[in-house]
Parts: C-alpha cells; structure tokens; sequence
C-alpha cells in the first residue's frame, strides 16, 4: 500500500445517503480481471444524468467526496473502492459508512473519515457555494479543517489502520510476521473441523 | 473475560489468534468459499508477491456470478464471463484449490453449496467475496462478506485482522400467519431496523419464529442481514440445524458426529449476556410483503399501497422517497395488487433451494402464466435443479409456462445474460432493489417465492392470503 500523504484539496458534495456500490460500480464492470482502470466507470449509471455532479466541471479535482450515511452500502465488491480512487479521491467523509466497505477502503489507503451530519452539512455547503474551496486532511493530526481555518474537527481513525496508511505497510506482510502465533492456534484447533480435500 | 457470553462472543473468542493493539483481532478463518468475480485480483497479487494459499483445504470455489443458466454447452456470449471463468479454473488448478465447475453437479450459488454441502457448520467462521456470506449465519457460523484484499489475506495467511463488532439480538415471537414466510419475516426487520442500523453490529436471530423456520428460512432471514448494515446475523444451532446436516458429504460420521453434536449444544447465548441493542417484532403483526421502492427497507405489507413523501418526517427522507418514486415510476397511493409486471424471477441465494421451489411450486400447480409475464425459475445449485426434477416440479412450473434454468446467481445482480431490460418491472426472490440492480433502468419488487409465483399468474402482485 502507498503511504497517504496529508491531502488538500476540494470537495464534491454527494448529498444522497445509502448510496449502494452498485450505484458506485454497476456489475456489468466486474467481469474484468485487473484491479485499476475502474475510475471511467465510477457512478456510471447515474453519470448519464447531465444534472448529477459527477458532471459539473467546478468538482472535475476533487480529492475530498462529501457522502451521505451508510456510505457503500450493499455488496462487497471492492471495485467500488478502486472506482473512487482511480478517479482521484483520496478520502471519503461521511457520517458513517457500510462495514465491509470501509474495511475495504482501509485495505487501500482509501481513507474513511466519519463526522457528524452537522459538519459535513456546513461542508457541503460551502462547497455549494465555493466549489474550489479546498479542505486540509491531517492523518497524524486526525483532523479535518478548511484552508482558512475557520473549521477544524478532529476525526477517529483505529490505531493498526493509521500506522499502515502513514508507513504505507502491507497488511498480509504484518500478519506473516505472526506466523508463530498462527501455527500454535492450528495446533490447538478441532480435527472436527470440515477439509474441502481429503 | 464476563461470564455470561453472547454465542457471537463465543465464536469470536474461540477465532482470536491474537488480540492486537489498537483494537482489532486477529481471526482464525475456518472455511474460504472463494467465486469467479472477487477473487482473480486476490490470486494475481498472491502470484506477483509469491505468496502460496496456506490451507488450500480450508477453502472451496465454484463459478456462480457469471455462468449462463441456459445453453453452458455452447459458446458463452460474453467473453470477459469466459475469461473471468477461465481465470478461476486457472488459479484453482495452480493453488490447488478444489473446484465445483459447471460441469460438476455440486456447481451452484456458492452461499447454497456451502449449507448443502455441509461445509457450513456451527461454530465455524466462514467468509466469502460476497456481502450475502451472512447466509451461513443460519447454521450458526460468523459468516461475513469480504472485499478482494481480504480474500487475499486470507488466502495467504488463514486469518483477518477484525475489529470487534458490538452486539444485536432481533427477537421474533409468537407464530406466523398462513402465507406468510422468512422472506416477509427478514423484509419487515430491515423495514423496521433500516438499511443501515446494523452497521457495526452482528446480529444473533432469537425468538418462536426464528426456531420454527425450516433450516431453508433461516438461511433467507440471514441472507439478507447484510441489507439491514450488519456484515453477519446467526442463529443459535439446534435440532432443526442438526438433522439438516446429518449425512451431508463434509460433516463428521460415526463417533465423529456425536462429538461434534456436543461442541454444538454448547453454542447458545448464557442467560443473562448482555447485548448491545436488541429489537424485537411479533410473528402474528407481520402480513406478506413488497419492497415498493430502491433498497430493501422500502416495503409495505401486499394489502397496502405505496407511500406519500409528503407524509415523511424530514426533508431527507422525503427527497430520497420521491427519488425511489421516480426511479420506479409508481404514484403515492397506488394499491400493491394494482402494480403490473412484466417479470418474475425465482432464485438467487436468498430463495432458490428446494423448499423455496416446493412453496412456488404449489402456488403454479395446474396453473398458467399471465400472457403478459416472463417468469423464470433458477434453481441455486445443480443439485437443487437435480431434486427438484425428481420431484417433478420443473414440470410444474414449465407446464404454466416459466423458463426453467440452469443454477447460478442469474438475474439477482445481471452479471451474466439473464437481465431486465430498461423500464421493465419485476417481482424477484432476490434480496436487493437497488436502481439498475438486475438491469440498467429494470425495477425490482422484492418478494417472497409464493407471492412471486402468484404474481406470475395474475400479472400484479396478489395477496397469497386471499388465494384458495
């Protein structure tokens, strides 16, 4: 995973909640076999709406996408992940986010950051109204501010989750470091347990 | 550790390979069921690193997402399924892992041969590159949907790195209805929970229904978990549970069996564990149900009709009411059992095994289709189709006229040929009703598989309630 790098830039306000990813990704798209090329395809459906915002040129850089609750919600496809980040967003905010989805951001170094309703509404506000607006991501700080620093808001993030984004670790890696501790568990482990091969 | 334990709690420790800092655990992973589309990404990057699968024989695959439900002996229509497939039969072969393809009777909806196979069994922890890997839940296994990273993690090293997730208990009580099933019963939890109030939670199912379902219903009721936010719903192992796995290829035989009968018994939520929320509905208040709108939480009993966004609390919720008006061009006010169809689809891994069949089934008998209706019946596994031929009910149903198929996802998500075209309506077995979800601009009523196959001779959704 690349390290994530403290981000400024604008936001796109996508103000729907349970947005599905097979809205973010259709799965006529999951037929291919590789793993980039997905961002062409992010919100295709709803591309074709010349209104949605996808299309508005003022929103054509942003690094930052203002979401609704439950944020990825429905299948698992990580396509959806890898659609976002192709196309060039580097964190995701909003007030909360579907359970595999935000584990399978985390497994890119797509950051998920959950504010309130409140502040993400003043966000998309601003944003509304000065689309070049642009917004300071801190990950060591954990914060979220505006360039002027009119707002600042802390924001969680899980401790394993942060260290592998600032170092850019890979998560199998670490988990081979354990090897000792995995090997004395399958020692303990039932022999009742099922085998898909004799 | 507190004395009285949640069964979640219970298979979650029984997993901890190591408690890291920062919260999450390191899970042991029992069984891998590994498909076509989320997987060649996991098994590329397993090859460029060099990496090796460290159990291969705690891991299975099958093709389901792709396949074509007619015609598999000729020339697929869309290269990139053949490839897709092609690829997995490539990784399976040079991981050396075990294969249902289509030509193998046991090839189905990877979440339907699992149980059937009796892979699937309690206490196990079970995860798939699926959000609908809930559907083990119903054996009582966590069973939760992965992206394609943690496919290869798991590959690679046998575990998951997991926070810990808090705790829901849903209680469902009394009796239900004549008409009514665990379809109507899942339907009106994520009605009543919402999309997304599972989010973080696992679901353990409690309650009179939930042990009088058949082991098929409580495989519906956990199917559909992931549509309420949470990744895993289960229900506690019992006798339903067991005489359903005896004999099955995978499960332990002889002294074997017993033993593990033991382990099992011993799988059930102490008296006194505490969980996090808990929600409860009574059978007797829950009626035959339609989804009306674009996702699962948007349902209404069949006797009612579609709602006003003029009746919704906040702005928000009206916005994104009328949204799903429009998508799905119905009217407030308009009556259920006015909505005409043009489709039926009876399958996928929430309703496509025998007894989802069998109740369809009885609904056609001596019956036609609407002359206006496409229906088709897509049986979740080969051997599903293979017991439901001996029975004669693909007669049944190809005699009133639907098309019957061969197993796989099909028209669930519209991977392979099996789709709506834009503008047609459907009433589907399936779990979501997402915009475009079996089709660009297709629109999708979720139902239960009576009130499918009734539908299918009206032309319009019927109240199975009022059927002789």
């Amino acid at each position: 995973m690349r390290k994530f790098e403290n981000v400024i830039g604008n936001c796109l306000p996508l103000n729907r909640a349970d947005v599905d990813t097979d809205q973010i990704i259709p799965a006529k798209y999951l037929k291919r076999i590789e793993r980039t090329g997905f961002g062409e395809f992010l919100f295709d459906t709803w591309k074709k709406d010349a209104d949605f915002i996808l299309n508005d040129s003022r929103y054509a850089s942003a690094s930052v996408l203002l979401a609704g609750s439950n944020f990825g919600c429905g299948s698992s496809r990580e396509h959806a992940p890898w659609a976002l980040e192709d196309y060039g967003f580097r964190v995701l905010i909003a007030p909360s986010f579907a359970d595999i989805f935000l584990n399978n951001c985390a497994k890119i170094g797509l950051l998920t950051v959950v504010l309130s309703q409140e502040d993400i509404d003043y966000l998309v506000a601003r944003s509304e109204e000065l689309p070049q607006s642009e917004v300071v991501v801190n990950l060591d700080d954990q914060t979220v501010a505006t360039a002027d620093g009119s707002f600042i808001r802390h924001f969680d993030v899980d401790p394993t989750t942060k260290k592998n984004f600032l170092e850019g670790l890979d998560s199998i890696g670490l988990t081979l470091e354990l090897e000792g501790s995995i090997s004395e568990f399958e020692q303990k482990r039932s022999e009742l347990y099922p085998k898909t091969i004799d | 550790m507190q004395d009285s334990q949640t069964i979640i709690e219970k298979i979650w420790n029984n997993h901890l390979v190591q408690s890291t800092d920062g919260g999450s655990d390191l899970l042991y992973i029992d069984l891998h069921l590994v498909h076509e589309v989320t997987s060649p990404q996991a098994f590329e990057s397993m090859t460029l690193s060099g990496r090796k699968v460290r159990r291969p024989e705690l891991t299975i695959a099958t093709v389901d997402h792709n396949v074509p439900t007619v015609g598999r002996d000729q020339p697929w229509e869309d290269p990139l399924s053949v490839q897709q497939v092609e690829t997995l039969r490539q990784n399976c072969k040079e991981f050396g892992i075990p294969l249902f393809d289509v030509d193998d009777s046991r090839q189905g909806i990877v979440h339907v041969i699992g149980p059937e196979q009796g892979l699937t069994q309690p206490g196990l922890t079970i995860v798939c590159g699926d959000s609908h890997t809930s559907t083990h839940g119903a054996l009582g296994a966590l069973a939760f949907g992965i992206g394609t990273s943690e496919v290869e993690h798991v590959l690679a090293t046998q575990t998951l790195p997991q926070t810990r997730q808090k705790t829901m208990a849903v209680e469902v009580n009394g009796e239900l209805l004549p008409g009514v099933g665990a379809k109507d019963v899942i339907l009106n939890i994520i009605n009543m929970i919402g999309v997304g109030g599972g989010v973080g939670y696992i679901i353990e199912y409690q309650g009179e229904v939930i042990r009088d379902l058949s082991m098929a219903g409580r495989m519906t009721v956990c199917n559909m978990t992931i549509e309420a936010g949470a990744r895993a719903g289960l229900i506690a192992p019992d006798d339903v549970t067991f005489s359903f796995l005896e004999g099955r290829p995978y499960v332990p035989k002889g002294s074997d069996w017993e033993k593990s009968l033991d382990d099992w018994r011993a799988l059930t939520t102490d008296p006194g564990a505490h969980f996090d929320q808990t929600f409860s509905l009574k059978g007797e208040d829950i009626e035959p149900c339609v989804t009306w709108g674009t996702n699962p939480a948007q349902s209404v009993p069949v006797s009612g009709s579609i709602p006003d966004p003029m009746d919704a609390t906040t702005t928000a919720e009206r916005d994104q009411i009328q949204r799903s008006l429009t998508y799905m061009d119905l009217l407030p006010g308009t009556a259920i059992e006015d909505i005409a169809l043009d489709r039926i689809f009876i399958g996928s891994c929430t309703n496509s095994r025998i007894e989802d069949l069998r109740d369809a089934a009885q609904v056609v008998q001596g019956k036609t289709v609407s002359k206006n209706i496409r229906a088709m019946v897509v049986p979740g596994s080969g051997l599903v189709k293979n017991q439901a031929e001996e029975e004669g009910l693909d007669r049944i149903f190809t005699d009133a006229g639907f098309e019957w198929r061969d197993a796989g996802c099909s028209m669930c998500l519209g991977m392979n040929p099996d789709i709506l075209f834009p503008g047609e309506r459907c009433a589907s077995t399936s779990n979501r009703n997402f915009e475009g979800r079996q089709g660009p601009g297709g629109r999708t009523h979720l139902v239960s598989p009576p009130m499918a196959a009734a539908a299918a001779l009206a032309g319009h959704f019927v109240d199975i309630r009022t059927l002789s």
